[in-house]
């Protein structure tokens, strides 16, 4: 009966359910849309001319550019499993400890953890792992010193561990609403029929959780893949990544003749994600099979 | 339940809405009939009264990416506020010259939009060219150098310095006098510079210096880039971003920085810090002042030049360690503020060139292809 | 023999695996909370040790221009929120009833939010915002709720998966409400979890977003703490620090209102 008022319901009418997605598409659209779609027009704009080229682009995936993608990707993967599997741990255990004192402590200490970044993280992690920080300290009294093991904060390797601190709590974030999913009662019922701990996780527990879990992963690669303040302050510029090349151009220290060529970057980051979206997609689908 | 909290949100959300509506976009026309936008010197001004009388009546002055203890900005502001009543509101000081153009353009017709600019070189140049400054000739134009100065008055340059070493006695008790110096064992994990030198000025300067050093020129930049590669595997080179910041936790001894910069942000708060212009390079840049063509102040920009290039401005400067460009007038004058010239870092001796617009092009398209190769 | 001991095994087994997993839960919390807290702890003692010693925390408040940023960035925190929660909920539980195909296509829209830099999108948004609205900061908040968008996303997705979404909304249906009514007083109590992270989420996002709101020249929190640090390292490290325990404080009391608003109400 209450059907009736809204008619666009009914059974069939397939542009119906599609209106109730207007108000988040005016949305994106004036504010996300428009902002990109300057993007991917100028990517395609030779900046002189203003005519059509595929220049930018050309530049953008060459040379120290496309070795910047290359390393955004791999910093990206890492900083998405890395922390993804981590932070589920983490959870389940703040989860698992029953203590709505602690899970309020932790979820809001997530919450400020998961956006900081930029110049203040990098300085606390010089002062602490920096080649005369802290635990670098505490380290070399007890005979080791890791910079002289090869570590050192402003590699790779460095920012890495640095991204951890921003993609942890993160994660413990977006994956508690999901594990608040998981009933008590299912692990009682596993227990009391005598499956172990595996196989819970591999007949309940896993498929589950897999969905959020995956879009938890993505969710931390586009974190990690457009970070970029924090690595700015602790590389300058040695490592190359794509949001700090972007940043570049941005920031106006264009060559002529390439001034579009950050919006290519742009493009390409995009692209990127689209294609990660894919393998995604994918993988959900492969996921929601198993859960069947 | 819900929907009560639903509907205070509301509501709250419109109050707060409807009390912001106040702060707007208007324009701020002069007193008068006159349109300063359009005044291009002191005599169309209606003399340093007219200028002064208008630029009152405006009352406020922005100013953008001005840091206090950037060659003593912070005294400069306030002795122009003390002296004639005008509020500055100081946006972004954090910021880079391409922070201010991004401004110029996207906040224009608003109240908020910066009235006058201070830029790297190279970037007031192409804002010219952009057609968003507004010409206006200093009643002491004609002290500043041909070189130094747009034709049209578009910009002018105000202050500079030059690369310098800077280094913390206590941690470094070799100093190091040059940049062969830098490459000694010694100096293990202490070298740094100020940012990344594909998008940083300071950090871009010290590159081309070191390309001075290692017989490199303004044409050949590769030298320089060579030059932290080497210093990064001899393990002197910490890539990170030094700045007042990690001199003071130790974490960055040696700096390579403008040395007006070291001189009032990082000798206040490490008082022993030493700086020294490095004996095989002498690279100096000056940066440009300039005023918005669509300045929401435009008499009160004026004014702010005019007190710049006057000899409180550049003694102003001088007091910050910075070079103001019109040293020698004021020096030949015996105007210029002595104590303060005595405390500059020994200038190199014989002429000090700069690179053109195009050598600077060149050399960043290098530094931006090669610098993540060489230093990661 | 065999039939006696098994029971009792049984019995057994499940609190002795109880047992070894709370060792485990407590060094695993431990490591973490020494990953966290070690680095605040290296720069809480760098803050001190400056000539202002502890008067570099404790004198901050004070400052100028503290009160008036924090206040800016309380309100679009707090305009942020309701503009991605009233965006978000109901988008996420039409697209979650209705259009299941096109989750995926949605998920990516979302991301493209965060992946875009914010530079990008505050250029662009400058360009064709009306003049009226380029003055005020709001224009900042409704930026916001494109980056909040994703994890408000990804917050609700986890929470609705775990709820009987169709049934609840079938039988609210047929018995008669609205779909206000359903939302509000079926779906909304069961989302509390999911709510309130994305809440957590989208306020910790505007309280710590530098980027968008120093181009837009706007002073909010996070560009008065960066404009702090012009001072002594000391104090810069103590305003970083002391954003981070505001923030913090902030949510705890986010996340209090909730719990008293569900004890009183009782609705689940």
């Amino acid at each position: 009966m209450p059907d009736i008022a809204t008619p666009g319901k009914r059974a069939g009418f397939r542009v119906g359910p599609l209106a109730g997605l207007l108000p988040f598409a005016i949305y994106t659209t004036i504010f996300l849309f428009v902002p990109a779609a300057a993007i991917v027009v100028g990517a395609f704009t030779d900046p002189e001319s203003g005519s059509f080229t595929f220049n930018n682009l050309g530049t953008a995936f060459s040379g120290i550019y496309a070795q910047g993608f290359v390393t955004s990707i791999q910093l990206s993967v890492i900083s998405a499993v890395v922390p993804g599997v981590l932070g589920l741990v983490i959870a389940y255990a703040v989860q698992m400890s029953g203590s709505s004192g602690l899970r309020r402590i932790v979820s809001t200490a997530a919450g400020v953890f998961a956006n900081f970044g930029g110049v203040p993280l990098a300085f606390l992690f010089i002062a602490a792992l920096g080649s005369s920080g802290l635990v670098v300290d505490w380290l070399k009294l007890i005979g080791f010193d890791p910079y002289e093991h090869g570590f050192s904060l402003y590699t790779f390797t460095g920012i890495a561990v640095v991204y951890l601190y921003f993609q942890i709590p993160l994660m413990v974030l977006v994956i508690t609403p999901a594990l608040e999913g998981l009933r008590p009662a299912w692990r009682e019922a596993a227990d009391n029929l005598g499956a172990s701990a595996w196989q819970y996780w591999r007949m309940v527990g896993g498929p589950v959780l897999l969905p959020s879990f995956l879009g938890s992963l993505l969710l931390l690669f586009g974190g990690a893949f457009s970070a970029y303040a924090t690595t700015q302050a602790l590389t300058s510029g040695s490592l190359a990544i794509t949001p700090i090349q972007i940043g570049g151009f941005l920031n106006g220290n264009v060559l002529s003749g390439q001034e579009n060529v950050g919006k290519a970057l742009g493009l390409g980051m995009i692209l990127v994600i689209a294609a990660v979206m894919v393998v995604y997609a994918i993988l959900q689908r492969r996921a929601s099979k198993w859960l069947q | 339940m819900h929907r009560k909290m639903w509907a205070v949100a509301v509501t709250a959300v419109a109050a707060l809405a409807l009390a912001a509506c106040g702060g707007g976009t208007s324009s701020s026309s002069a007193a008068g009939g006159k349109d300063f936008s359009k005044v291009a010197s002191l005599a169309d001004a209606g003399g340093m009264d007219g200028l002064v009388a208008a630029a009152k009546a405006e009352g406020q002055l922005n100013v953008i990416t001005l840091p206090d203890k950037w060659a003593n900005y912070g005294n400069i502001m306030k002795a122009f506020s003390d002296k004639y009543g005008i509020k500055i509101n100081s946006a972004n000081p954090d910021g880079s010259s391409q922070d201010e153009i991004n401004a110029v353009k996207q906040l224009k017709g608003q109240d908020r939009a910066p009235d006058v600019l201070d830029l790297g070189q190279s970037f007031a140049i192409g804002a010219a060219k952009d057609g968003i400054l507004a010409p206006y000739k200093v009643a002491t134009w004609d002290n500043v150098p041909a070189d130094a100065k747009d034709a049209d008055g578009r910009w002018l340059s105000d202050y500079g310095g030059f690369i310098s070493i800077g280094y913390d006695p206590a941690k470094v008790p070799n100093p190091p006098t040059s940049f062969k110096d830098l490459l000694k064992p010694e100096y293990k994990n202490m070298v740094a510079i100020n940012g990344n030198p594909t998008q940083a000025g300071a950090a871009f300067a010290a590159v081309y210096a070191a390309a001075l050093a290692n017989g490199g020129s303004f044409d050949n930049i590769a030298p320089g880039v060579d030059f932290f590669k080497q210093l990064k595997q001899a393990g002197n080179f910490i890539p990170v971003t030094g700045s007042p910041a990690t001199v003071q936790s130790g974490q960055t001894p040696i700096l390579i920085w403008w040395d007006y910069l070291q001189a009032s942000s990082v000798q206040s708060q490490v008082p022993t810090w030493k700086i020294v212009i490095p004996s095989d390079a002498a690279y100096a840049a000056y940066y440009s002042q300039a005023i918005n063509a669509t300045a929401p102040h435009p008499a009160a920009a004026r004014l702010w030049q005019e007190y710049l290039y006057s000899v409180d401005g550049q003694n102003g400067w001088l007091n910050g360690s910075a070079r103001p460009i019109q040293l020698d007038t004021l020096v030949k004058a015996g105007t210029v503020d002595k104590a303060a010239l005595a405390k500059l870092p020994q200038a190199p001796a014989g002429e000090v060139k700069y690179p053109t617009d195009d050598q600077q092009n060149a050399a960043k398209a290098i530094v931006s292809q090669q610098w993540a190769a060489a230093t990661g | 023999m065999v039939a006696v001991t098994t029971p009792v095994e049984l019995a057994v087994t499940p609190v002795r695996r109880r047992r070894r997993t709370s060792w485990g839960r407590w060094i695993i919390l431990l490591l973490a909370a020494a990953y966290f807290l070690v680095p605040l702890y290296a720069a809480a003692e760098f803050a001190v040790s400056g000539p202002d010693g502890i008067g570099a925390l404790t004198g901050i408040a004070g400052k100028s221009g503290f009160v008036e940023a924090f206040t800016l960035s309380l309100t679009l925190a707090l305009v942020t929120t309701v503009i991605t929660l009233a965006l978000m909920v109901p988008t996420a539980i039409w697209v979650h009833l209705r259009l299941p195909r096109v989750q995926r296509l949605f998920e990516g829209i979302t991301i493209l939010g965060i992946v875009i830099p914010p530079v990008v999108l505050i250029v662009g948004v400058l360009q064709v915002a009306p003049a009226t609205l380029k003055g005020t900061p709001y224009l900042l908040a409704l930026e916001y709720a494109i980056l909040a968008m994703p994890f408000a996303y990804r917050s609700l997705d986890a929470g609705l998966r775990a709820i009987p979404l169709t049934t609840l909304v079938e039988a609210s249906r047929s018995l008669g409400a609205g779909w206000v009514v359903t939302i509000g007083r079926v779906l909304l109590p069961n989302l509390r979890s999911a709510l309130l992270s994305a809440t957590v989420l989208t306020v910790a996002l505007v309280l710590g977003e530098y980027t968008m709101a120093s181009l837009d020249q706007f002073e909010t929190f996070p560009v008065w703490v960066v404009v702090y640090q012009q001072d002594d390292a000391h104090v810069s490290v103590a305003v970083s620090l002391l954003s981070l325990v505001a923030t913090w404080v902030l949510l705890m009391l986010i996340s209090m209102i909730d719990t008293r608003r569900l004890r009183r109400g009782k609705t689940s």
